[in-house]
C-alpha cells in the first residue's frame, strides 16, 4: 500500500480528476458569486464540449483537428450558455432556488436531445500522436510509475485556463467591470456598467470552460449523454467548499476534493469514498460555513 | 424641554471599547458608549462611522474581535442573536424588514410572544397579554384598519411603522432604530418623533438618523461617531458648536450643511 | 376557506370510493401516487412553507422504504435461512442489525424514526452553520448521490443494484392478491389524509406562521427572538418522518425498493410534482403528484424519449411562468380582481415613494 510508485501515481491521478474538476467548477463558481446563481445545466456544458470536440474531431483532419476540437467546445459551450442566460436564467434574477430547477429542467432536456442525437452509448475522441505515449520510470524510487502524456495534457490546460482567467479578471477592462458588479452590482450599475452584460459574459465564459473541460475529459473517457451528471455533483461540492466565486478558493478546493476522492479510494471503494467525501464536505461546513476564502463584509448580510 | 440626562440613572447598556474588523477595515474601534433606562440617545456621524456596524454588534449580529457589551448587568458580547433578543433588546433595519407573505396583525402578534422557544409554539392563539399588546400597537402606529391586509401590500411608510411597531410590541427594554425616519415626509417624521418619546417612558431608545430636523425633535442627547470611535457627546446644541465636529463633517459639504442647517 | 374544505372533502370521498369504480390497474397505480403524494406534502412543509428546497427527499423517502421493506424479507423467510442476496454474496450469518427488523413493530417504529433522525440530524448540522438555499439543495442533491451508491456497493447487505423484493407477507396477511391492494389502497388514503390534517394543523399553528415567517425573512425573525434554526431543523425532520411514511407505503405498492428509486433523478422527480401542484397548496400538490406520475406513467409507455423533454419543459415552465402552481390556476378565477387591485396599488406606492423622496430632498 505505501509503495511510492503507485502512492505518486495515485496523487497524479488524483491531481488529473482534480483539474477536470476545476475546469468544470470555475464556472459555477465564477457565476455563484457573480449573480448567486447555480447553474445545474453546466454538467451539460460540459457534455455538450465533449460533444462538439466529437464532431469537429470527425470532420477536421490533420494536425489541426485537436486544437479545432478544443476550440469548437470552447466556443460552441459559450454560445450554448450564453442562449440559457438569456432564455431562462435572466428572468429569475434573485431567485436562485427557482433557478436551480428550471436549470435542472434544461438539463434533463440537454440530456435527452444528446441521447436522441448521438445515442446512449459513448463516443470518443482519438487523441492526437503526439499524446500518446507515457513518461515512464525505470529506475529508482519512481520504478513503475509511468504518467500518460494526456493527463499531463489535461494538468497542464487547466493551469493555462486559470491563468488565463486570472489574468483576464486583474488584467482586462472586463475584468474590472466583473470584480466591480461582484462587490456591488447597485453601485456598479450606477457608475454606468452595464451589469446585464457583464452577468452574461461571466455565464458565456464559464460555460465555456466547462465546454474545455468535455473536450479535455473526451480524450480519456467516452462522453455519454449523462457524462456532466458524473461530474456536476463533485463540481457542486467544490464551489461549497471553495466559498463564493473566488478563483483560488475554487482551486484550492477542486485540489482538495480530487485528491481525497482518489486517496479515498486507495482504501475504499469507490462508492464508500462517495460518502466519505460528503461526510468531510458537512464537517468543514462545521468551521467554515462560507467555505475557504470568505469575505467578510457587511454586504453579505442577506444571504 | 427636558435636559439630557447622560450619567443620572442606573446604566442599561454598556458598550466597552468594542472594535469590529472586516477583513482588516477596523469598522468599530474601541468604541464605547453608555445608556441608561427609559432614555433615548440619537447617534449621528458621517457615513461609514460605523453606526450601523455598532447596533449590529450590540445584537450580536457580527461578533467583535475584542471589548465587551454588558446589557443589564450581564456580558452578552457571546451570545446567539436570538438569546440577546429575548434578554430585552430589539432592533429595526435600515431598509424595512417585515414579513410580507403575513398579515399587519400576525407581523405584531409574532413580536408580542412572550414564549419564543420552538417547543412552546404549537399552540394556535395568542395569550390575552399578547393579544391586548397587539391591539395597543396597532393603535400606536396608527395601522389598526389595515390589520388584515398583508404586509406586503403597505406603503413604504406603513411598512416603516409597522416594523417600528414590531419593534416596539417586543416589549424590549432597548430599541435600536436604524433611520426610522428614511423616506417619510415631514409630517410623518414628526409623527415619528413624537412617538419614541412618548414610548421612551418605557422602554430606552438608541435612533441612528442623517436627518437633523428629526433629531432636533427628538430632542435627547447625542452621540457622534467617527471612524468607529465616539467622538463628542452632548446636546445637539453642544454638538452643532463643537469645533471638531465640524472639522469631521468638512469635506463632506452636503452633510454640513445638514448637520449645520 | 369555507369552500376549500368542501372541496378537499369531496376530494377525499371521491378517493375512498376509487376501488368501486375503478380498474384493478388503474387503482394499483392511483394507490402508488397516493403514495407518493404523502412525499409531496413533506416538500410543501419545508420548501413552500419553509423555504428550504431539498433535492435528497429520496433518501428519507428510501430510508423508510428500506426499513419496512428489510422486515418484509425477514418474515417471508423459514426460520433460520438467509435471504438470497446474502447467500449469493457468501455471508453465512444475518448480520445483527438486520436481524432486530424481524420485529414488526420495531420495523414500523424506523419507518417514522430513521428518516426523521436522519433529517434532524443532517437538517441542525447545516442550519446551524447559517448555511441554507442553495447550499443546502446542493448537499442534499450530493446526499441522494452518495446514498444510492453506497446502497448499489454494498450488495451483501442491501440486495445491491436490484434492492429488496420477492416478498410473501406482512403482519400475517399475504402480501399478494386482490385484498391486500385494496386493504391497501385505504390505508394509504388513511395515511395520506392524516399526512394532509397534520401539516394543515402545523400551518395553523404559530410554529407554521413561525416557519412561514422565516421564509421571508430570517433575520428579521432571529432578530424578534426566534431561533430559526430549531424551526427549520423540526419541520425537515417532520419532512424526514412523512417521507419515509411514503416510501414504505410506495414500496408495500409496488413490491420492490431498490437504489433506482431513491437516487438524484427521483428526488427531484418529487419536486417536480410539487412545483405543478403548487408549491403552498396541500391540495393543489396531491393533484400534482397524480398529475405528472399519471402523464409519466402514459407518456413514458408510448413514447419512452419523450418523458425526460416533457419533465424538463414543465420544470422550466412552471418555475418561470406560473410560480403557483395548478393551485394558482384554480383559484385564478376567484382572485383576478384583487390581481388588478394590488397592481394598481403597487404603482400608487412607487409614486408615493418617489413623492416622498422628492420631498426628503428639498427638506435636505
Amino acid at each position: 500500500m505505501w509503495h511510492i510508485p503507485i502512492m505518486t501515481g495515485q496523487v497524479f491521478n488524483g491531481v488529473s480528476v482534480a483539474s477536470i474538476l476545476l475546469l468544470t467548477a470555475l464556472g459555477l463558481a465564477l457565476s455563484f458569486g457573480q449573480m448567486n446563481v447555480i447553474n445545474m445545466a453546466h454538467g451539460e456544458m460540459l457534455m455538450s464540449g465533449g460533444y462538439l470536440a466529437y464532431l469537429a474531431d470527425k470532420f477536421v483532419h490533420g494536425p489541426a483537428a485537436f486544437p479545432c476540437a478544443l476550440l469548437v467546445a470552447f466556443v460552441g459551450a459559450s454560445v450554448l450558455g450564453a442562449l440559457l442566460e438569456v432564455s431562462v436564467i435572466r428572468w429569475l434574477y434573485g431567485r436562485p432556488l427557482d433557478t436551480l430547477l428550471a436549470t435542472w429542467g434544461i438539463s434533463l432536456i440537454l440530456q435527452q436531445g444528446a441521447r436522441s442525437l448521438f445515442g446512449a452509448i459513448g463516443v470518443e475522441v482519438v487523441a492526437p500522436h503526439w499524446l500518446n505515449g507515457s513518461i515512464n520510470f525505470t529506475h529508482g524510487w519512481f520504478a513503475g510509475l509511468s504518467l500518460p502524456y494526456i493527463r499531463i495534457f489535461i494538468i497542464l490546460l487547466a493551469v493555462v485556463v486559470l491563468g488565463g482567467l486570472a489574468l483576464f479578471i486583474a488584467r482586462t477592462r472586463w475584468g474590472q467591470w466583473l470584480r466591480a458588479v461582484h462587490q456591488d452590482r447597485e453601485m456598479a450599475g450606477a457608475l454606468g456598467i452595464n451589469t446585464k452584460r457583464v452577468d452574461l459574459i461571466v455565464f458565456a465564459l464559464g460555460s465555456g470552460v466547462a465546454g474545455l473541460a468535455g473536450a479535455a475529459l473526451a480524450l480519456i473517457a467516452p462522453v455519454t449523454p449523462t457524462v456532466g451528471q458524473s461530474y456536476i455533483v463533485y463540481a457542486f461540492l467544490v464551489v461549497i467548499v471553495g466559498g463564493l466565486g473566488s478563483l483560488l478558493g475554487t482551486t484550492i478546493a477542486a485540489l482538495l476534493v480530487g485528491l481525497l476522492s482518489a486517496g479515498a479510494q486507495m482504501f475504499t471503494s469507490v462508492s464508500f469514498s462517495d460518502v466519505l467525501l460528503l461526510v468531510l464536505v458537512v464537517i468543514f461546513i462545521q468551521f467554515r460555513p462560507r467555505g475557504l476564502v470568505a469575505t467578510h463584509s457587511r454586504m453579505l448580510k442577506e444571504a | 424641554m427636558r435636559e439630557p440626562q447622560l450619567e443620572a440613572r442606573e446604566p442599561l447598556l454598556d458598550v466597552e471599547g468594542l472594535t469590529v474588523s472586516f477583513d482588516g477595515f477596523k469598522a468599530l474601534d474601541g468604541m464605547s458608549l453608555r445608556l441608561t433606562s427609559s432614555s433615548v440617545r440619537v447617534l449621528i456621524g458621517p457615513n461609514g462611522a460605523g453606526k450601523s456596524t455598532l447596533c449590529d454588534a450590540i445584537i450580536g449580529h457580527v461578533r467583535p474581535v475584542s471589548g465587551r457589551v454588558v446589557f443589564k448587568g450581564k456580558d452578552i458580547t457571546s451570545l446567539p442573536e436570538y438569546q440577546i433578543v429575548r434578554k430585552g433588546i430589539c432592533r429595526k433595519f435600515q431598509t424595512p424588514g417585515v414579513l410580507e407573505s403575513l398579515t399587519v396583525e400576525e407581523n405584531l402578534a409574532l413580536s408580542a410572544r412572550r414564549h419564543r422557544e420552538c417547543w412552546r409554539s404549537f399552540g394556535r392563539t395568542l395569550s390575552g397579554e399578547g393579544r391586548a399588546c397587539v391591539n395597543e400597537t396597532l393603535e400606536l402606529i396608527g395601522l389598526a384598519e389595515k390589520r388584515n391586509m398583508l404586509a406586503g401590500q403597505l406603503a413604504h411608510g406603513q411598512k416603516q411603522w409597522l416594523e417600528i411597531g414590531i419593534v416596539v410590541a417586543s416589549d424590549a427594554d432597548l430599541l435600536l432604530l436604524d433611520e426610522p425616519a428614511a423616506g417619510m415626509s415631514h409630517g410623518e417624521a414628526a409623527q415619528t418623533a413624537e412617538l419614541i418619546r412618548r414610548l421612551s417612558q418605557w422602554h430606552s431608545f438608541l435612533v441612528i438618523d442623517h436627518d437633523m430636523a428629526f433629531v432636533a425633535q427628538l430632542d435627547a442627547p447625542v452621540s457622534v461617531m467617527h471612524m468607529g470611535r465616539l467622538l463628542k457627546e452632548g446636546t445637539l446644541a453642544e454638538v452643532r458648536n463643537d469645533p471638531q465636529v465640524a472639522a469631521v463633517y468638512l469635506g463632506r459639504a452636503e452633510e454640513v450643511s445638514r448637520a449645520c442647517a | 376557506m369555507r369552500l376549500k374544505s368542501v372541496i378537499d372533502g369531496l376530494i377525499l370521498i371521491a378517493l375512498a370510493l376509487a376501488p368501486f369504480y375503478l380498474s384493478a390497474y388503474h387503482l394499483s397505480l392511483l394507490g402508488r401516487f397516493l403514495a407518493l403524494a404523502i412525499v409531496s406534502l413533506s416538500l410543501v412543509l419545508i420548501w413552500g412553507w419553509g423555504g428550504i428546497l431539498s433535492l435528497g427527499q429520496g433518501v428519507f423517502w428510501g430510508l423508510g422504504g428500506y426499513a419496512l421493506a428489510m422486515h418484509l424479507k425477514l418474515a417471508s423467510l423459514a426460520p433460520g435461512d438467509l435471504p438470497d442476496f446474502m447467500m449469493w454474496s457468501g455471508l453465512d450469518h444475518l448480520p445483527k442489525w438486520w436481524a432486530v427488523f424481524h420485529s414488526p413493530a420495531l420495523a414500523l417504529t424506523s419507518v417514522v424514526v430513521l428518516p426523521m433522525a436522519a433529517a434532524g440530524a443532517l437538517g441542525w448540522l447545516i442550519f446551524h452553520r447559517r448555511v441554507g438555499g442553495v447550499y443546502f439543495a446542493l448537499i442534499t442533491q450530493a446526499l441522494a448521490l452518495a446514498f444510492s451508491t453506497l446502497l448499489i456497493s454494498q450488495q451483501p447487505y442491501t440486495g445491491g443494484f436490484n434492492g429488496l423484493t420477492d416478498f410473501s407477507t406482512i403482519l400475517g396477511y399475504s402480501v399478494n392478491g386482490p385484498n391486500f391492494e385494496r386493504g391497501l389502497y385505504w390505508v394509504t388514503v388513511g395515511a395520506l389524509t392524516g399526512s394532509f390534517l397534520l401539516c394543515q394543523w402545523l400551518r395553523q399553528t404559530n410554529f407554521g406562521r413561525v416557519l412561514v415567517a422565516i421564509r421571508d425573512g430570517e433575520n428579521r425573525v432571529r432578530f424578534l427572538g426566534y431561533n430559526a434554526m430549531a424551526y427549520k431543523t423540526i419541520a425537515f425532520a417532520v419532512g424526514g418522518a412523512l417521507a419515509g411514511i411514503s416510501g414504505a407505503l410506495y414500496m408495500l405498492h409496488v413490491g420492490v425498493i431498490s437504489p433506482a428509486m431513491v437516487g438524484v433523478v427521483p428526488s427531484i422527480e418529487m419536486v417536480v410534482a410539487v412545483a405543478v401542484g403548487g408549491r403552498e397548496s396541500l391540495t393543489g400538490v396531491i393533484l400534482g403528484t397524480l398529475l405528472v406520475n399519471f402523464c409519466k406513467d402514459w407518456i413514458s409507455s408510448a413514447m419512452p424519449d419523450l418523458w425526460l423533454f416533457v419533465m424538463g419543459a414543465l420544470f422550466v415552465l412552471v418555475v418561470t411562468a406560473m410560480r403557483g402552481g395548478l393551485a394558482d390556476l384554480a383559484e385564478f378565477p376567484f382572485r383576478k380582481i384583487n390581481l388588478r387591485q394590488s397592481r394598481k396599488t403597487k404603482r400608487h406606492d412607487s409614486v408615493i415613494a418617489v413623492e416622498k423622496e422628492a420631498e426628503a430632498s428639498k427638506a435636505g
